[in-house]
């Protein structure tokens, strides 16, 4: 079984909801659409307050280069247009909408019928994705575009898909496979035109085993599409590690995976992808899992953008009794909420409660030179000669230590004996070295 | 005995052998050094912090006497009596500067801003501003942990525990402006210490629209811009939804301070007011 | 809970502890100490209790009263170090000596430095060079292996194999099957090659050390042995009497392997573990000890921080020079 060949840890699994079908969450009363991203530049409201909307009407236009169209996922009226606290703890622009009916604009094809067959070129393909606001619905939310469109001399010869989805708990990816597993292959098709390729692999952890049967079946009748599954361990859905662990080329330092020519794209993307092309719908739902250990009624369910969390959590049970800490995303790369009243965005791909026990960092010990992040840091660095540098403000020894190459997938952090917040240091160290760099330029 | 005489004889050859090298190892690799960046050094506070902007005080001293007038050049710690010993050494006129001193621009205390949440990472400002906003619905407000205290050279300016908020030593404070560098959330200022050290200075960094900026904290800048208009002598302006006072403008009159509806305009080591002027100040309360 | 909690991610831990590790060791210590119980009887139980309880005792009582720290007793790793001082002692030692050889093991080794995770040398190997240096007539007579022997300090005296070899009575070395159980001269702990390696084993499967150390170190002595054997097997003894004899398996597999004082990737740890392997055949074959290993690593402690200063791991991406 493959997988990628330097560090890696292997958290136990708690997927909880694994087979829970998709359920349509209801339609909010209100809901606050965020206009900025996660990366790159906020997008320019094109709405003003009053304004009627239908559902996928353009009302955030894209600006600049690394940034992504936003569209209204209700129809209704526009109630204003303030900062909102969103997922990332800081209070952004987001444009609210009181929700009227549920009217969608005539373009968009809402049968479910499957449209197999795609005749647009390479170009009026990758302008749709763009149009739609289509982005990488991995985590990092970077825009689907940007990656179809190489920059000048560079070529790719091969679409990685990735489905190993590694973070613990989380399931939508898994139950989308299941489920939309024929839009997908169609997705993938429509991306691999885009890109100019003809092979594409599906890199799928074996601890969804369903999904690895459905796809394979599925790919009998695409032409180059292969699934590779790949053995369980964490970070696997790291871009650099699942290019490693499928195709065994590593990505240098600072570079993106185009250098070693390849694209990597999140199986959810394929499906936005699926629907942007062949069915005009652009960004404005998403499959995310609600779940914990104490969670009355784990599950995935199909969310409209801007929804607030703590209405998708009603529907689903209701904050459980004894929780500590609520995460938006996985329990290895995602960010603790500071409350439910938090606006669903295109990355959010699930809700985590964690039990006031666990929730609670241990207290912090010697450093003991187990090495054990050391075996574990994906990367291949030292994290923790990383975090004494950091914690002395030792920022050119932490450069020459390769700083920048870490992925923050929290390996480190996860694995150390002496309940070290080895990452909260380096992702301190990371940011100013970063912006040390930047200046330098 | 012939032993020890070996031993004495190879022992002091050794050394005179030696002693010739780095004779002339000094010789070769001698540096001509301006005599006088040691006497300005002596001169300096030696403190070391960074103030001035130079790697330490041997680095400040050398940009003086390299320098031909002393401008961009003032060491913070020293303030002007060190100036003039350097002038003096240099043979140059020193200029004056008033004297500074670190503010703290936010009143958010405990009971001004709840905390909302608890923060259960690494106790360090710029961790926990990378990940979230803060524990209280304020996202410009101090958190608390205390970068600024570990900054601080001079044991000046240290977190309250029971405000959760950093307070400033004046007499401690040398202005260096380490505190001001470590800040996230560029709260600390260097402002003018004033005459008495009386201050007036708006005590707030939120940016957010008044209704917002009000709900999370009661002792934030709403932006209403009452102190503008009162203002005589034009130092306050507002800009993103915040006033700020222009030290050099501002003549201590302590207009503003009556009008604030929101007290974020804090008035340092001013006698008490007379009773009839405090009744407003309740009023707008 | 009224507030939630706000923490960077991740947010999740995988249930490691310090003192999970150093209990793990000792239970990959139980099989070479019960062997030496078997053959050392009451000697070995009085030394290694002394030894534990003295160790334990003094970090208290130096976290107590002169660090004044957090208290780090409950974590094990006094206790662990106690038991490798007792490991490499012979059972017919005074408790006296016990006591002042653990008093330098946590006293000036760890405590002196800050505690667990600061100490450049080994502790107990410090422990033991010291009271080697001190003592060495009663450092250096081993008690005659006599299953559930009762006597202490009047035990019957034997030498080492490595002493045999010093003395060039190559006929005299215990056969290969009394050095693999331990029916032999020695100190408790390193007698027995297969209790050692039982407890490799088990390090290595609950992932408690890498194996690049135990297997450098093991290699390299077998490869220099071997070069000198097939030079002039009259002179000097076979590999296999190399690997099996004296504290190197002790050493290799449970002091080298130190967290704290060894390299911290698998290439500084193959530098280190060869430069072990060299020193201890150096010592053993050219120098005036009849056993290295213990000098030899308390060598090689010294030059691992400028290994892990100019050793890096293989970072991802890396091209692979040869």
């Amino acid at each position: 079984m493959k997988t990628f060949r330097i560090g890696g840890i292997h958290p136990k699994d708690n997927k909880f909801s694994a087979g829970k079908k998709i359920q349509i969450a209801e339609l909010p009363k209100q809901v606050a659409i965020p206009l900025s991203h996660y990366i790159g530049t906020p997008s320019e409201a094109v709405v003003k307050k009053g304004d009627l909307v239908k559902v996928g009407q353009l009302i955030g236009k894209a600006n600049g280069f690394i940034s992504a169209n936003v569209h209204s996922s209700v129809s209704g009226k526009v109630a204003k247009i303030d900062v909102q606290l969103d997922a990332t703890g800081y209070k952004r622009t987001a444009v609210f909408i009181d929700v009227e009916g549920d009217e969608w604009l005539e373009t968009i094809d809402r049968s479910p019928k499957i449209k197999r067959e795609c005749l647009l070129s390479k170009d009026e393909i990758i302008n749709k994705i763009k149009d739609a606001g289509i982005v990488g619905l991995g985590g990092a939310t970077f825009p689907a575009h940007v990656k179809l469109s190489p920059p000048p001399g560079k070529k790719a010869d091969l679409l990685i898909i990735n489905a190993s989805e590694c973070e613990p708990y989380l399931t939508c990816d898994h139950q989308l496979m299941l489920e939309k597993g024929e839009e997908i292959m169609v997705g993938i098709s429509i991306l691999m035109k885009a890109l100019e390729v003809n092979k594409a692999v599906i890199g799928i952890e074996n601890n969804k085993k369903d999904a690895i049967a459905h796809l394979s079946e599925l790919a009998k009748t695409f032409q180059g599409i292969e699934i590779v599954p790949l053995q369980s361990r964490y970070p696997q859905g790291g871009e650099k590690q699942l290019i490693d662990a499928l195709i065994r080329r590593q990505v240098p330092s600072g570079r993106l995976p185009i250098e070693v020519g390849t694209v990597v794209q999140n199986v959810g993307t394929t499906y936005a992808a699926y629907n942007a092309v062949q069915k005009n719908k652009p960004m404005i739902e998403r499959v995310m899992t609600v779940t914990g250990k104490n969670a009355p009624n784990p599950g995935n369910y199909l969310v409209r953008l801007g929804t607030y969390l703590s209405a998708v959590v009603e529907q689903a049970g209701g904050i459980p009794e004894g929780t500590g800490k609520i995460v938006g995303g996985g329990p290895m790369m995602g960010r603790s909420l500071m409350n439910l009243n938090v606006p669903m965005a295109k990355g959010s791909s699930g809700v985590l409660f964690i039990r006031e026990e666990e929730a609670v960092r241990k207290p912090i010990k010697n450093c003991i030179r187990c090495t054990k992040c050391v075996s574990v840091c994906p990367m291949g660095l030292e994290p923790f000669l990383l975090m004494n540098q950091s914690e002395r403000n030792m920022w050119t020894e932490m450069e020459a230590n390769r700083t920048m190459d870490c992925i923050e997938c929290g390996s480190c952090s996860y694995t150390c004996p002496s309940n070290r917040p080895l990452l909260d240091y380096i992702r301190y160290g990371k940011s100013t070295v970063g912006s040390i760099i930047r200046n330098r330029k | 005995m012939n032993l020890i005489l070996i031993s004495l004889l190879t022992l002091s050859v050794l050394g005179a052998a030696l002693a010739v090298l780095i004779f002339f190892v000094a010789k070769k690799f001698y540096v001509f050094e301006d005599k006088r960046i040691d006497e300005v050094e002596a001169a300096l506070p030696a403190a070391n912090c960074g103030g001035c902007g130079f790697p330490g005080c041997r680095g400040f001293a050398n940009a003086c006497v390299k320098a031909d007038t002393f401008d961009g050049l003032f060491c913070p710690v020293g303030g002007n009596e060190t100036m003039q010993k350097v002038a003096d050494i240099l043979g140059r006129t020193a200029v004056a500067a008033a004297p500074t001193v670190a503010v703290v621009r936010c009143g958010g205390t405990c009971d001004h801003r709840p905390r909302m949440n608890e923060y259960d990472g690494v106790k360090h400002c710029f961790i926990a501003h990378n990940l979230y906003s803060g524990e209280t619905g304020c996202s410009w407000g101090c958190l608390g942990l205390g970068d600024c205290e570990v900054s601080c050279e001079f044991d000046a300016i240290h977190v309250n525990p029971v405000t959760k908020l950093p307070e400033v030593d004046d007499d401690k404070c040398t202005s260096c402006g380490a505190c001001v560098k470590a800040c996230p959330k560029l709260l600390i200022e260097l402002r003018k210490k004033g005459p008495k050290s009386r201050r007036i200075y708006v005590s707030c960094r939120n940016e957010d629209k008044g209704h917002i900026a009000r709900k999370s904290c009661t002792v934030s800048c709403i932006a209403c811009g009452k102190c503008e208009k009162v203002c005589p002598h034009e130092a306050i302006t507002i800009t993103n939804n915040l006033a700020f006072i222009h030290d050099d403008k501002c003549k201590l009159c302590r207009k503003c301070v009556e009008v604030c509806p929101t007290n974020a305009i804090v008035e340092l080591n001013f006698p008490p007011r007379k009773v009839k002027v405090e009744e407003p100040v309740v009023e707008a309360k | 809970m009224d507030k939630l909690i706000i923490s960077p991610a991740p947010h999740i831990h995988s249930g490691d502890s310090v003192s999970k590790n150093m209990t793990g060791v000792i239970i990959a210590l139980v099989p070479a100490l019960m062997v030496g119980f078997y053959f050392f009887g009451l000697g070995a139980l009085i030394v290694t209790l002394t030894a534990v309880i003295s160790c334990v005792l003094f970090e208290y009582l130096i976290q107590r009263f002169i660090l004044k720290g957090e208290n780090s007793v409950m974590d094990g790793s006094a206790a662990l170090t106690g038991l490798l001082l007792a490991m490499n002692l012979p059972s017919n030692i005074p408790i006296w000596m016990v006591v002042i050889g653990s008093l330098v093991a946590i006293g000036i080794a760890k405590m002196s430095f800050g505690g667990l995770g600061n100490n450049p040398f080994n502790p107990a190997l410090i422990g033991r060079v010291f009271l080697l240096i001190s003592f060495p007539v009663e450092m250096t007579t081993w008690p005659k292996p006599v299953p559930f022997s009762l006597s202490y300090l009047d035990a019957e005296t034997a030498s080492t194999t490595l002493a045999i070899l010093k003395g060039g009575h190559f006929g005299e070395i215990p056969s290969t099957l009394d050095l693999l159980f331990g029916n032999k001269g020695g100190s408790i702990g390193e007698i027995s090659a297969i209790a050692i390696l039982i407890g490799l084993a088990y390090l290595l499967i609950r992932k408690i050390i890498r194996w690049h150390i135990p297997v450098s170190i093991l290699l390299t002595v077998f490869v220099f042995a071997g070069f000198l054997y097939l030079a002039n097997p009259v002179a000097y003894p076979s590999p296999v009497v190399h690997l099996l004899t004296g504290g190197l398996l002790l050493g290799a597999v449970f002091m080298a392997t130190d967290y704290v004082t060894s390299p911290m990737n698998p290439r500084g740890m193959w530098i280190y573990g060869i430069g072990i392997g060299i020193i201890t055949i150096l010592i053993r074959t050219f120098g005036a000890y009849p056993e290295g290993i213990s000098f030899a690593i308390l060598i090689m402690n010294g030059f691992t921080p400028l290994i892990n200063a100019y050793i890096k791991p293989k970072r991802f991406g890396e091209k692979v020079k040869l």
